[in-house]
């Protein structure tokens, strides 16, 4: 009814709108489009002996697009995300179903402590995990030395990623959990009577009812895990000194933009390869959205 | 850009979620399931293993760490001399590092949270010329991964002499995109346009509307978002590692790893007992924040449980 008024009255009260935005925008330009449009600009020039900075235009980017050990790290971070990422998900949801089933006890008990580990930063989640982990007085290690087993190697070259994928489910299971518990939450009880009503199974329920509800709080939870997985840095380098041999200045592709920028001090190519990182997420972030919608319309 | 939004239904939701003492809507007379709670404690033993181990480890002499059980108690606990050795470790530069996170965190949190609140209200409850714009250019900033901005930022900032003070720490931390759009989306359900009407009637002035209608009204809201960004910058260790190189200014993250780092080297003179203090030093760092969020969320609830404008 008060419709046409409303909208008089927020023309009218326009100025007072863009105030309200103003602080939050002039320091997103200073503080987001700024360093974005700088990296794009430092990209294109290349620090030279004789005389300074030149202009290289693509320049590069050819030679970023050709550096292996780029390439390897953001493979390596893209494998990473399409392992690490669905078994996190899942167990997420199935927590969540769990918790929202109404057939546990200890629920909130069960809940807190599986959300837990989001409170611990991940320098320290992996400086935990680092020392269980370790092969001389690691309690896993400890335990298959008791038992006469040989020791995992969770360190070695072959285990490493998994290693860093057990840390990151770790620390953001209870996280996903909870937006999607959440959103599991706000489904109106009437939906699960007039279910039940016409003979729906707790199965044929959460299938029809529940996983329909979750599809944008799930498309929400992939979209950070997209943005998480690839710069992944945190992890790794803390590991770093645990395993020195395994894990090396490029690892990821975020560990090499760093050890570009601060230990080879190379300014230009280092602006260069965080710009292409920030690409390759909006890229997969884009290439997801746009399947997860032709999905829903469909 | 509309395409990257998850409806509305979804987030304030993540406001809501201890609410549930709210809407008894499971029938009370269900069975509870043993097999299923069984499976869960496991699933929950999972989680709370590192931190038992943590417990556990800090009360250990570095001797210790290395000869005993890794699951339980040495012979000789000591975890206050532990304790008192972090403190007092490099005349108490652990104290300073405490410090230095509580400001970095809470700083950022409150500001950034502030800032989304008023931006939020604003994309809410106005419109004006740039709106979908403006706030389609933020929502697409959402995916851009603060990492990857870090280092041009690092460089500007050296530019302008930030480098090294906790303003390179703290003004990359108020703009949290994500925080905008929960604040919107949750402004649009929490504040009535009618109660907006009702009080310009009254003579109120935009601003006052805002701060004494408004924010209070989007309270748990704003809790949720000084939750998260606290989370957030509580652990951040990307933008410190680069920002700061002055120890006195290292936030608890960056402190820690160099210990980490220390006692990964050592084993000789000096650095021989750091292992005890890293351990120790992680287990201090881990409890203001567990209880903040335990405290918050709690007022978070009570929040929930009075703010029922909702629905």
């Amino acid at each position: 009814m008060a419709t046409t008024t409303t909208a008089v009255a927020r023309r009218r009260h326009g100025t007072a709108g863009a105030l309200f935005i103003a602080p939050f925008m002039v320091l997103f330009l200073l503080l987001f489009l700024a360093p974005l449009g700088y990296a794009a600009y430092l990209s294109l020039f290349q620090e030279k002996l004789i005389g300074g900075s030149t202009f290289v235009g693509l320049d590069n980017y050819v030679t970023a697009l050709k550096d292996p050990q780029l390439l390897k790290g953001i493979g390596r971070v893209a494998l990473f995300f399409v392992i690490q990422v669905p078994v996190m998900l899942l167990l997420a949801l199935c927590f969540a179903l769990a918790l929202d089933s109404g057939l546990l006890r200890l629920a909130r008990v069960i809940r807190l402590g599986i959300f837990v580990p989001y409170a611990v930063p991940s320098v320290i989640a992996t400086l935990m995990w680092g020392y269980l982990y370790g092969p001389d007085f690691g309690p896993f290690a400890q335990i298959s030395h008791d038992l006469h087993l040989p020791a995992p190697h969770f360190l070695t070259d072959g285990w490493m990623l998994g290693s860093l994928a057990n840390i990151v489910t770790w620390e953001f299971v209870g996280y996903n959990m909870i937006i999607l518990y959440a959103a599991l939450r706000t489904i109106p009880a009437e939906l699960y009577e007039a279910a039940a009503m016409d003979g729906a199974g707790a199965w044929r329920i959460a299938w029809s009812i529940k996983l329909p509800a979750l599809r944008p709080a799930l498309t929400l939870t992939v979209l950070f895990s997209v943005i998480g997985s690839f710069q992944l840095f945190n992890e790794p380098k803390l590991l770093m000194s645990v395993a020195p041999d395994v894990i090396d200045s490029s690892y990821t592709a975020n560990l090499y933009a760093y050890s570009v920028a601060f230990i080879s001090q190379q300014t230009n190519y280092a602006a260069t390869v965080s710009f292409i990182l920030g690409l390759v997420i909006v890229i997969v972030s884009y290439a997801f959205l746009l399947t997860a919608n032709r999905r829903r319309t469909a | 850009m509309t395409t990257v939004t998850p409806t509305a239904s979804t987030t304030p939701a993540a406001m809501r979620v201890d609410a549930e003492h709210r809407v008894p809507r499971r029938s009370p007379t269900r069975r509870r399931s043993t097999p299923l709670t069984i499976a869960m404690l496991a699933v929950l033993a999972y989680f709370l293993l590192p931190l038992f181990w943590l417990l556990i480890a800090s009360t250990k002499s570095t001797q210790d760490l290395f000869n005993s059980f890794g699951l339980w108690f040495s012979h000789a606990p000591q975890l206050l001399s532990n304790v008192k050795a972090t403190f007092t470790q490099d005349d108490g530069v652990f104290g300073r590092w405490l410090l230095n996170t509580v400001l970095y965190a809470g700083a950022s949190a409150l500001g950034a949270a502030l800032l989304a609140a008023a931006a939020g209200y604003g994309f809410a409850k106005y419109r004006f010329r740039g709106h979908g714009a403006a706030f389609n250019l933020v929502l697409g900033a959402i995916m851009i991964p603060t990492t990857a901005l870090a280092i041009p930022t690092y460089l500007l900032f050296a530019k302008a002499g930030l480098v090294n003070t906790p303003w390179a720490v703290i003004l990359p931390s108020l703009i949290s995109p994500f925080g905008l759009y929960l604040m919107r989306i949750y402004a649009e359900d929490a504040v009535p346009d009618s109660l907006i009407e009702a009080a310009r009637m009254d003579g109120a002035g935009e601003f006052r509307i805002f701060c004494t209608i408004g924010l209070r009204l989007l309270a748990p809201g704003l809790v949720t978002v000084i939750l998260f960004t606290l989370v957030a910058t509580w652990n951040n260790y990307f933008l410190p590692l680069i920002m700061l190189n002055d120890p006195n200014l290292y936030p608890i993250t960056v402190g820690l790893s160099s210990w980490a780092a220390q006692a990964q080297n050592g084993g000789a003179g000096a650095s021989s007992d750091m292992l005890a203090l890293v351990v120790t030093g992680s287990l201090i760092s881990i409890i203001p924040l567990v209880l903040a969020f335990l405290l918050l969320q709690r007022y978070w609830q009570s929040g929930l449980a009075t703010g029922g404008v909702k629905q």
